[in-house]
This record gives structure tokens, sequence and C-alpha cells, in this order.
């Protein structure tokens, strides 16, 4: 024979509160399915309801008000099969409301959880006042005309998003069998016991029974069942060491540059402007220079500008923000709308603008090129090779081997490139 | 000419360090709602650790990993301040219940949702006020590559040792820029070992702490003893008081714990000048234009000393003792408000302290070497 769950038959609750039945018979079905109490780990939520934690001997957590769903679908997720552990969450209608979205994520994900709701159409703990599920025309401290809106139909909720098993009982007589059926449930299971609060839902509304108010209301007492529902475990492919894959780039030519220079690229989104930056950046890396770099673009990506920022040096660079850059590439009429303030500063270095482009004011020296000539989205490309060749910064050998590195290099049109350069 | 060790040169990202540095040192599980500038950790948590959840708001993300440490493993997020307000309350109640875990705070310009894809430094007077109670909550900052990688680890260190939320604070130009690094600089990382309560003789009480102010974890998956946690005000069993000595002896030892035990966790970097006169303070992001800002003025004949905090909270007292030995401070910090200098002298600023700060853009060298020279 299991060990009691319930320290105490004598529960905290005020007399006649449907709180104190669920307790009883929620444990009475667990000790009858054969668990021992620290096979149980209980999460309760906030409300008077969640005051049970005392009186039992299973494992218990209690954290936040309309959080204890989240809490118990965390503990779940952390739960190996072998540890045969029956999570189950007791939450009011007040946590139903505040947490609902907890409740349907784990329904949705058919969580091996039971949600038990203490639906007594109020806010308990806080003064009687009216919850999401209060039912239409109860009167609560704050309704005293009766609630004029319907209540959730947690249930229907709970079903709609998927969950395994639900099911709305009256919190009168013996629901052992009730909850017993919801707790032997793989998969998701909820229950809405429906109750009146004595000390403000009986007084408030002193002539009505539950039955009728849970009828009137248009909440049925039943259960809903999605046949098939449970839970997958579903984990995307994993990597041993993040540090592993990234590609190494070794020193491989000799270093160009004794000073540090800032560089931007820009262009049109689309037309390969990070790749490129990528690619130059690790090029100056293979000739033994420090870089960074860094892009920006809006955050709808497929449209508009496409900056890319980078840092060479020969030296460790720390700060590598770049305001007045000492070159400029820009491809495109995205790219030259978006440095358009920035060239406009220049005072020296150079920039490299695309031949089909309108000049903007600047005191960089201009080199115009058809970058574009080879196809929009190789503009870029083109133009860091345009780059290395005018400037000798890094070598164009420096790039191809950079293409290499990425495994890139026959999804460029290198010959055409070339032939562009040449012309 | 060409450096021998040659072979590990890469261009990487400081998320991708962080990630594996928190996987190696403990971390087992990532969950996380997605927020710029913090998708890349979201993309490499979700490679990299065992466990990877998608949580469908922040709130319930804190909640999955509350649960999941609650059964021993150490869950991490990585968010920016629209999903960390989310989060505000249920990190009290992880702090409460103690239960480790670490949060990695992207900083980007605020307030609100303000601008998603610029960085900032405008979150460490929130951090200090996180806690209701103002009980500290331990934050540690990066200020270079090598501090994702070092204390990402101490962050999972002090969640599991403390037995405690813990915010590795950073901000958008240190996770999102690439840089060329050598990974040959990366120490070892040691996995934090998660010491479990062993007795099965005697009666454990889940909120009992020794001398070391940190009480014994035992998971809600056994079945030796039973667990109690609670995020209300609890006495030593576990159970709800209202303000019992028990109890408020408990919440008072929370505040203890961290206050005392993050002694062993101070970290900073003192670059000291014999002669120098003027101190610059900076962290995180703006830590890196201090370093260039000092080797210039030292480079044009100034005598200077710069100070990077990387223990932000609870406030080590020692910066303020550094700062006593200086005719002239200078704060940088990417903010319009001088977050670090009012934590540190509240409405006191000494006169021979300034600041300078900034919003939309990073802090230039320039800026600050203009300011020492002002
Ligand atoms: C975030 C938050 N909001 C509000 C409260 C205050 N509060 C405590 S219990 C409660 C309502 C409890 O109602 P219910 O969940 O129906 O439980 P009952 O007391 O009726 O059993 C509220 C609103 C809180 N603790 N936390
Ligand atoms: S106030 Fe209402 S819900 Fe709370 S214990 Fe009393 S009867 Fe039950
Ligand atoms: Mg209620």
């Amino acid at each position: 024979m299991t060990q009691s769950m319930l320290k105490t038959q004598s529960l905290p609750y005020c007399k006649g509160c449907g709180h104190d039945l669920i307790a009883k018979h929620s444990t009475k079905a667990l000790e009858e399915l054969g668990f021992a109490p620290l096979d149980v780990i209980m999460v309760t939520d906030i409300g008077c309801h969640g005051i049970i934690d005392k009186c039992m001997n299973t494992h218990t957590v209690h954290g936040l008000h309309g959080r204890s769903a989240a809490l118990g679908a965390g503990i779940f997720f952390g739960l190996e099969e072998h540890d045969n552990k029956k999570v189950v969450v007791f939450i009011g209608d007040g946590g139903a409301t505040i947490g609902l979205q907890h409740i349907m994520e784990a329904a949705r994900l058919n969580l091996d959880i039971t949600v038990v709701v203490h639906n007594n159409f109020l806010y308990g703990m806080t003064g009687g006042q009216t919850s999401g599920l209060t039912p239409h025309g109860f009167r609560t401290t704050t309704s005293f005309q009766g609630n004029p809106f319907d209540g959730y139909d947690i249930c229907k909720l709970t079903h709609t998003a998927g969950a395994r098993y639900v099911s709305r009982v009256l919190g009168i007589g013996d629901i052992s069998a009730d909850m017993k059926k919801a707790f032997d449930q793989k998969g998701f299971s909820l229950v809405e016991v429906m109750e009146i609060c004595p000390s403000y839902g009986v007084k408030l509304n002193p002539k009505r029974k539950l039955k009728e108010i849970v009828e009137s209301a248009g909440k049925e007492v039943g259960e809903w069942v999605n046949e098939d529902a449970a839970f997958k475990q579903q984990q995307g492919e994993k990597v041993e060491n993040l540090l592993d894959k990234i590609p190494r780039v070794p020193m491989s030519f000799d270093r160009s540059l004794n000073t540090s220079k800032s560089l931007v690229l820009s262009g049109s989104a689309g037309e390969g402007v990070q790749l490129a930056a990528n690619l130059l950046a690790k090029a100056a890396m293979l000739t033994g220079l420090h870089v960074t770099q860094k892009g920006s673009y809006p955050v709808t990506v497929g449209v508009g500008f496409s900056t890319a920022e980078v840092n060479l040096s020969p030296e460790d660079i720390h700060f590598h923000g770049i305001s007045v850059p000492d070159m400029v590439l820009i491809t495109s009429q995205d790219g030259l709308n978006h440095n358009k303030s920035r060239i406009s500063q220049m005072t020296s270095g150079k920039l490299f603008i695309d031949s089909s482009l309108e000049l903007p004011e600047t005191g960089a020296e201009v080199i115009r090129h058809d970058f574009r000539g080879v196809g929009a989205r190789n503009a870029a490309i083109h133009a860091i090779l345009y780059f290395a060749k005018e400037t000798g910064l890094v070598t164009q050998e420096a790039i191809y081997k950079a293409l290499d590195l990425e495994g890139k290099s026959d999804k460029i049109p290198l010959d055409k490139i070339k032939k562009a350069m040449a012309g | 000419m060409h450096e021998k060790n040659n072979t590990n040169r890469v261009l990487i990202d400081g998320s991708r360090l962080i990630i594996e540095s928190l996987a190696r040192s403990g971390a087992d599980a990532f969950i996380g709602y997605p927020i710029p500038p913090a998708n890349l950790l979201y993309l490499y948590g979700s490679q990299r650790m065992d466990l990877m959840l998608s949580a469908p708001d922040e709130i319930t993300t804190l909640q999955w990993m509350a649960g999941l440490s609650a059964t021993g493993k150490l869950p991490v997020t990585a968010t920016s301040f629209p999903g960390f307000a989310l989060m505000i309350e249920s990190v009290n109640m992880a702090y409460m219940m103690e239960l480790p875990m670490v949060i990695v705070l992207v900083q980007r310009l605020g307030p609100a949702t303000g601008t998603a894809t610029c960085g900032a430094q405008g979150d460490l007077l929130l951090l200090n006020g996180t806690m209701s109670g103002g009980h500290p909550l331990p934050v540690l900052a990066t200020s270079s590559f090598d501090d994702c990688w070092e204390m990402a680890a101490k962050a999972s260190e002090v969640a599991i040792k403390l037995r405690t939320p813990v915010v590795l604070l950073t901000s958008k130009e240190e996770v999102m820029t690439q840089k060329s690094f050598d990974l040959a600089k990366l120490d070892d990382i040691q996995q934090t070992e998660k010491k479990w309560y062993s007795k099965t003789c005697c009666e454990y009480k889940p909120y009992k702490a020794g001398k070391d102010l940190v009480p014994d974890f035992l998971p809600v998956n056994q079945g030796n003893h039973q667990v109690r946690i609670n995020a209300s005000t609890h006495d030593q069993d576990g159970i709800l008081q209202h303000s019992n000595k028990e109890a408020m002896d408990n919440t008072k030892r929370l505040e203890e714990k961290v206050r005392v035990r993050m002694d062993d966790y101070l970290f900073y970097d003192l670059d000291e000048e014999a002669k120098a006169e003027t101190l610059v303070i900076a962290y995180g992001i703006t830590a890196a234009a201090a370093r260039d800002a000092v080797a210039r003025m030292r480079a044009s004949g100034k005598n200077v000393s710069l100070l990077t905090p990387k223990t932000l909270l609870p406030l080590p007292g020692q910066y303020a003792e550094i700062i006593k030995n200086y005719k002239q401070v200078v704060i940088a910090e990417e903010s319009i408000n001088n977050q670090l200098g009012s934590l540190l002298f509240g409405q006191q600023m000494p006169g021979n302290i300034t600041f300078v700060g900034k919003m939309g853009k990073m802090i230039a060298p320039e800026e600050i070497i203009k300011e020492v020279r002002s």
C-alpha cells in the first residue's frame, strides 16, 4: 500500500470550499493509480488553492501567479523516462486567465502533465473579483449585476490546442474517478473542476446552484479527447563543438599594410555585399592582417541597402567603429543613398563607385568602374577584386583563396569578372 | 612576417564564444524567444546545447528554465531589454527558489523596443533594480572576446555554486561583429560540478544553508527526499510563511549569500601606469574604445591608467578604492546618464569625475581622449 499523499485531512480552506474536495480526490486518485508521494511533483499556482503545499507529502513547487503550467512544463522537459514522475499542476481560474498562453502551449506540445483548474468563478485570494473564467451573469465583488461577459471555455480552448485529454466536472461528491482518468493519460491533460467559493460566490449568488450556473453558462460537463495526440521530443542536429567547423584562415601571403584602414562596402540586398565583405576580411587575414567585419541592413533583409564595414590592421583591433572611412566601395543606388553623408565627409581616401551612379560630393579620390556589368548579383565581388587590383592592400590571389576556403569558387563567374576588369 | 602558430586563426563573433563557453562550463539547455541582437546566441544555442526549446514568449522561457533547473539542469537564454523586461518577475522567482540559470542580456538602444539593431549600454541601473527587496543579482560583463569566453564560464560557475540566476551583460557590437581571432589563445574551461545533497540517512531541509550560505541542492526528480521549492516567503523547509523569524532569516540569507559569496568572483582589469593621475573607466563595448584611447594617450606621453570592470553587480567596493588614487577620472559608457557612475556615487558625484556618454553610436577613442584633455 502506498503512503498517503496528504499529511492531514484538515485543509486550510474556508468551510465548504471546493478546493478541499479537489485536493482530497486528486490525492486519492494518485494513490489509487499507485503513485508514491515522491513520484509526484505538485506545482501550485498563487491563489487559495495554492496554499495546499504544506499539506502534501509530494515534492512541491510553488511559483508565481498564472505561471504554474509553464513551470510544470519546464520540470517535465527535465525529466527522464525512467524517473517515473507525475507532474501535477494546481491552478485557479484566475491563474488560468493570466497564464492562458502557458496552458495552450503545454496542450499544443502535449507535454505529459496534468493541469487541474480550480474554477471557483472568481479570484478568491484577492477578494472575489471577476476572472476570465467567470460565467456570464455570475455575481462577483466587481460585478454586482452579474458578469456581463461570457467566460472563456478553457476546455474547448485546450482541446482545440491539441491536448490529449480534457474534461469538465462538477466539484460535488466523489470526483476521484474523474481525476484518475486525467492523471492516467499520456500527453497533456486538463480537468476543469467547477465550484463556488463560499466566502464570495455563495454570498453574492445565494439562491443559485452549481449545476444550474454551469448549464446556464453553456459550459457542458464532459470530456474531449484527441486520440493520437502525444508528446514528441524533437531536437535538431547538434554539434559537439561550435569552434570546430568554422574555417581556419592561416597566414599565407606577405603582409601588405603597415597602418590601419577602414573600408565600407555598400550596395543592394541580394547583391552579395556581405559575402564580398567576408571574403575581403578573410583575404586580409590570409595576408597576416587583423580584421573586423560587420553588416547593417534594414530589418526587411531582402530589400534596400546592404552595407558592410571592414577594418584592416597590422595590429590587434579593439575599437571597430567607422565614422568617416578611408575607403568606400559603392555598387548600387541603395548603397550610395545609405552612405552619402559619410562620403561627403571624406577629405581624403578613395571612393570606388559604379559608373552608372551620379557622383556624390566628396573629397576622396574617385574611381569609377562598371561593377554591375557582370550582373548585379556579382557586383560586390567584382568590386572587391577590382579594389584589390587597384590598391594592392590585399591581393586578388588572397581573395581567390578565401573563396576556396568558403567553398564558393565555382559559384562565382570569375572568368567573366576577370574579363570585365581587364577591359 | 608570419607568426608561428597560425592554424587556429578564424573570423568569429562573440556569440559563438559565449555559447561554446557556457556549454563547456556546464550549461545543458538553451531556451529562448528570438530577439535582435541576441539572435546569433539563439542560433548557436540551438545547435550546441543538448536540449533546445523554443518558448512562445520570454515569461515562458524563464518558467521553463526554472523547471529545468529544478531537475538539475543548467539552462541558459539570451535576450535583450524587451524580453528581459518580461522575465523580471520570473527572475525574482528563480532567485527566491535558488535555481541556477544564466541569462545573456545583449543590450540594445531603448527605451522600449527602441532600435532593435543598435547597440547601447543602458541596462545597468535596471539590473541593479531587478530584484524586489533590493537583493543583488549577480551581473558579469564582457569587454572583449577573451571575456566572452572567460566571463561566460564564470557566469555558469556562479549560477551553479551560488544557486542563483546570473546575468551575463553584453551588447550588440560585442556579439554580432566578426573579428579575426586566434582560438589558440583560449584557455581550457572546466565544467563546474553540480554538487548535490548526498546523505540518505537524515532529514533534508531544502533551504537550510551552512556557513557557505548556499543550501544543498536536490532535484525534484529523485525519490530519496521530499523537495519543496518555493518562491513565496518560506522557511528552511520551503513552506510558505508570512514573516516569522526563520523565514525572514532565509530571505536575508539570500541577499547575504550573493553579497558575500560574490567576493570570490571579483573580476576587473586594472592597467596601471606608475605616474598616472588620470584614470579611464569603461566596461562592455566601450572598453574597446578606452583601450585604444589609453594606448594613444600613452604614445603621446600622457600617463593614464585604465580600469575595466567585469563584475558589475553586486558592485564591488574595490572600484571606489581604485578611483580614490586618481586626480582625474573619466567614465565612458554608451548611455546618456552615467549609470556606472551613479551606481558608484549616487547623487554625490565627486567633482574630479567626468563622463563621456553617447546614444545610437559607439563611443570613439577620440571622444575619450578629448574628455581627458579638456
Ligand atoms: C502577477 C500577479 N498579479 C496579481 C497577483 C495577485 N493575485 C494573487 S492570487 C490572485 C487571484 C487568485 O485567483 P485564482 O487563481 O482564481 O485562485 P483562487 O484564490 O480563487 O483559488 C491574484 C490576482 C499576483 N500574485 N501576481
Ligand atoms: S476565499 Fe473562497 S476560494 Fe479562498 S479558501 Fe475561502 S472559500 Fe476557498
Ligand atoms: Mg478562483
